[in-house]
């Protein structure tokens, strides 16, 4: 029994939950939300502090100042003064949140808003916290209060304070504000970190349906650009550029195995239909053994097109690219001709080769040398009689090699279907080859950032095939 | 000569366990990587061919492993991969012959009989070289045969260097490309029979008994008598 997970909705959103908990954009936000969360509660407990502290000193502050000049009226007038304005100053409005006592040596009250001593401890140095209760109509409140006792001489005690209702209150008001701050902060954070994220998945997440598509098959798909120039933006063009080059890749790809279906098939089917009919014939061993060499030099021929598509390919794809030196073009030439040159002696034909002077490019040794091969393969195979001349100079477009021939040349409109896999011209399918040369000429000359090209050798008949390449840029010092 | 072949393609391991013993070989087969390495390691063998992409571990990694044991024996490394540096890869790895899938068994079995003789064949310090009536001197770079002076350019020289330090051994076309020329494609015209008939024309020219054949589907061999 297998259990459908996915039709309970509660496990469902579980899953989601889960799903959006791992997502990087929700650990970036939530990353942030905290970063954000700690520093503006840091900065709300400062605020806190220091305006808590402002009070509690602005209290002391008045205080000392109210004890001084206390101070001043008993210099002056003495302890009958002193009374005097406490009981004054206790009943004038600054009886409010001013407290005064002051006492005979039998703690009999003489003046002052308390009936009174507060606390047990009678003299105290330094500031002291005592309730005070106050009647405020009906109501009878116990406020906490500050203040600090002193002792005159002849045994009176003076105790002036201040109710602290006021600043409790404005630290309660301090405190609430701060707490409204954080909670709203928090809330915004909350929103801009989600905010963010969202569209930063979404971003993401364009790039990833995208790819989604594209694995399922539809190769045109294309990441959407929002036109911001962003990073995402920069992301989304670079990823559609890797696409469009798969896509040629592909495309490529595809018109190389539709050739090779195409050209494959009609000698596989011939050397199928020879084996058959063979079989019908009921031959005798010697028949079987001639066949059966037949079929071999077949698939040998069959064989040979395969690895040569292989290497236009692999030189088309670029894969060698790391194998690529600074190499003498002149002497590839030299030794190129030096293994064709008994060939061309045996067909009758004269081989030149111009090739004295180093001339360097960067690039494959092998590949090179099997392009040369496969132009003077070509005009030695296709040259009756004459000559056939190989020359490497250095041109104004880069290194130059010329294989020039006095055959019949190829006509300028058939010049550059010739270098299309598997084309040979009329007349030319008697000899041996596999149309293959001259395309891997050109995929060679391609990848080495260079050209091949077809002429006449006019005013001689003849053909003029020109292979050129970027000269090598750091040639070692020239002797 | 005993021949441990390191092959997991059933149909193409089948296929040269019997074209090499109808050539004279004994063959014992490991359709794994780990199993060839194991049978390898017990040194009887006279020659290992060893392909290169296999279950449980790879060819390269397997030639690696015998020589960094002190595993001498004369390994022919057969891969689909073909561009060069899969080849100098291969090679470096400690394989002493690379050939490319598909090929021929006439190449296959050439290029083994060259390994087998490779541990009898002339030492690279010899200076001369002889074959029947026919002697090379490496240093003075004369050739002679029957006391007569041949005349050859360097490369015919090299050619037949190459044909007379493998003496009565078939030598491929491919083999005389790689290891004359250094090149390893196939030109689409055969080449190297035109080099093959001029030596012929030099060496064998003039006299009763041919020294240079040709071995048909396979290539050329140089050796006293047919």
């Amino acid at each position: 029994m297998t259990e459908t997970v996915a039709s309970s909705p509660d496990l469902g959103r579980g899953h989601a939950l889960r799903r959006l908990l791992r997502t990087n954009a929700f650990r970036l936000a939530a990353l942030y939300l905290t970063l954000f969360a700690t520093s503006v509660l840091a900065l709300l407990a400062f605020i806190y502090w220091s305006t808590a502290n402002f009070i509690e000193q602005q209290t002391e502050a008045t205080l000392d100042a109210e004890i001084a000049g206390l101070a001043e009226q008993y210099d002056q007038r003495g302890l009958s003064g002193l009374v005097q304005v406490i009981a004054e100053r206790s009943a004038g409005e600054r009886g409010d949140a001013m407290i005064y006592l002051i006492t005979d040596p039998q703690s009999h009250p003489l003046a002052g808003n308390l009936s009174a001593w507060p606390t047990a401890e009678v003299i105290r140095p330094g500031w002291i916290g005592f309730p005070v209760e106050i009647k405020r109509g009906s109501q009878r409140e116990t406020h906490a209060a500050r203040g600090t006792t002193f002792t005159i001489p002849g045994g009176y005690r003076l105790l002036v304070g201040r109710d602290l209702r006021d600043a409790a209150a404005f630290r309660r008001r301090v405190t609430g504000t701060l707490a409204w701050a954080g909670l709203l902060t928090l809330g915004l954070g909350l929103a801009g970190g989600i905010f963010i994220s969202r569209n930063m998945l979404r971003s993401v997440e364009a790039v990833s349906n995208t790819a989604a598509r594209i694995i399922h098959g539809d190769l045109g798909q294309r990441v959407k650009l929002t036109g911001s120039g962003d990073e995402f933006d920069q992301l989304a063009t670079n990823l559609n550029a890797m696409l469009d080059q798969i896509e040629r890749l592909m495309a490529g790809m595809r018109q190389v195995t539709d050739n090779i279906a195409h050209d494959l098939r009609t000698p596989l089917s011939r050397l199928r239909s020879r084996l058959e009919v063979t079989l019908l014939e009921r031959p005798d061993a010697a028949r079987y053994a001639e066949v059966m060499r037949q079929t071999i030099n077949e698939a040998d021929h069959l064989l040979g097109t395969f690895t040569a598509l292989l290497s236009i390919a692999e030189a088309e794809a670029g894969s060698n690219r790391a194998d690529m030196e600074t190499v003498d073009i002149a002497e590839i030439a030299g030794s190129v001709a030096e293994l064709y040159e008994p060939f061309a002696e045996e067909k009758g034909l004269s081989l030149e080769v111009d090739a004295e002077k180093p001339v360097l490019v960067r690039g494959d040794r092998h590949l090179i040398a099997q392009a040369v091969a496969n132009l003077l393969d070509n005009a030695i195979k296709y040259t009756p009689d004459g000559r056939v001349r190989l020359r490497v100079a250095r041109g104004p477009g880069g290194a130059r090699l010329e294989v020039v021939d006095s055959g019949p040349g190829i006509p300028p409109d058939r010049r550059d279907a010739v270098f299309d896999r598997f084309v040979r011209l009329e007349g030319s399918r008697s000899t041996p080859g596999n149309g293959l040369g001259l395309s891997l000429v050109r995929a060679v000359a391609r990848l080495h950032g260079g050209s091949v090209t077809l002429g006449d050798n006019a005013p001689e008949p003849g053909l003029r095939a020109v292979l050129t390449l970027p000269e090598a840029v750091s040639a070692p010092a020239a002797a | 000569m005993k021949i441990l072949l390191i092959e997991d393609d059933k149909e193409a391991a089948e296929y040269l366990v019997k074209a090499l013993s109808e050539s004279g070989y004994v063959v014992d087969h490991a359709a794994e990587g780990r199993d060839g390495l194991f049978m390898a390691t017990s040194g009887t063998y006279d020659a290992l061919i060893v392909d290169r992409m296999l279950p449980g571990m790879d060819g390269l990694s397997i030639v690696a492993a015998l020589r960094a044991a002190e595993i001498r024996t004369p390994t022919l490394i057969l891969s689909a991969l073909g561009a060069v540096d899969d080849r100098v890869k291969g090679l470096r790895a400690g394989g002493d012959d690379y050939l490319v899938k598909p090929y021929a068994f006439s190449e296959l079995l050439a290029r083994l009989e060259a390994l087998l003789r490779r541990g009898s064949a002339v030492a690279p310090t010899t200076t001369k070289l002889r074959v029947a009536e026919l002697e090379m001197d490496l240093l003075s770079r004369n050739v002679r045969r029957d006391g007569q002076a041949i005349d050859l350019l360097p490369r015919e020289f090299r050619l037949l260097e190459y044909l007379m330090r493998h003496a009565g051994q078939v030598v491929t076309r491919t083999m005389l490309l790689e290891s004359v020329w250094d090149y390893h494609f196939d030109p689409q015209t055969n080449v190297i029979d035109v080099h093959i008939s001029r030596l012929r024309q030099k060496i064998d020219k003039g006299f009763a008994k041919p020294l240079l054949h040709t071995i048909r589907g396979a290539g050329y061999s140089l050796r006293a008598g047919d």
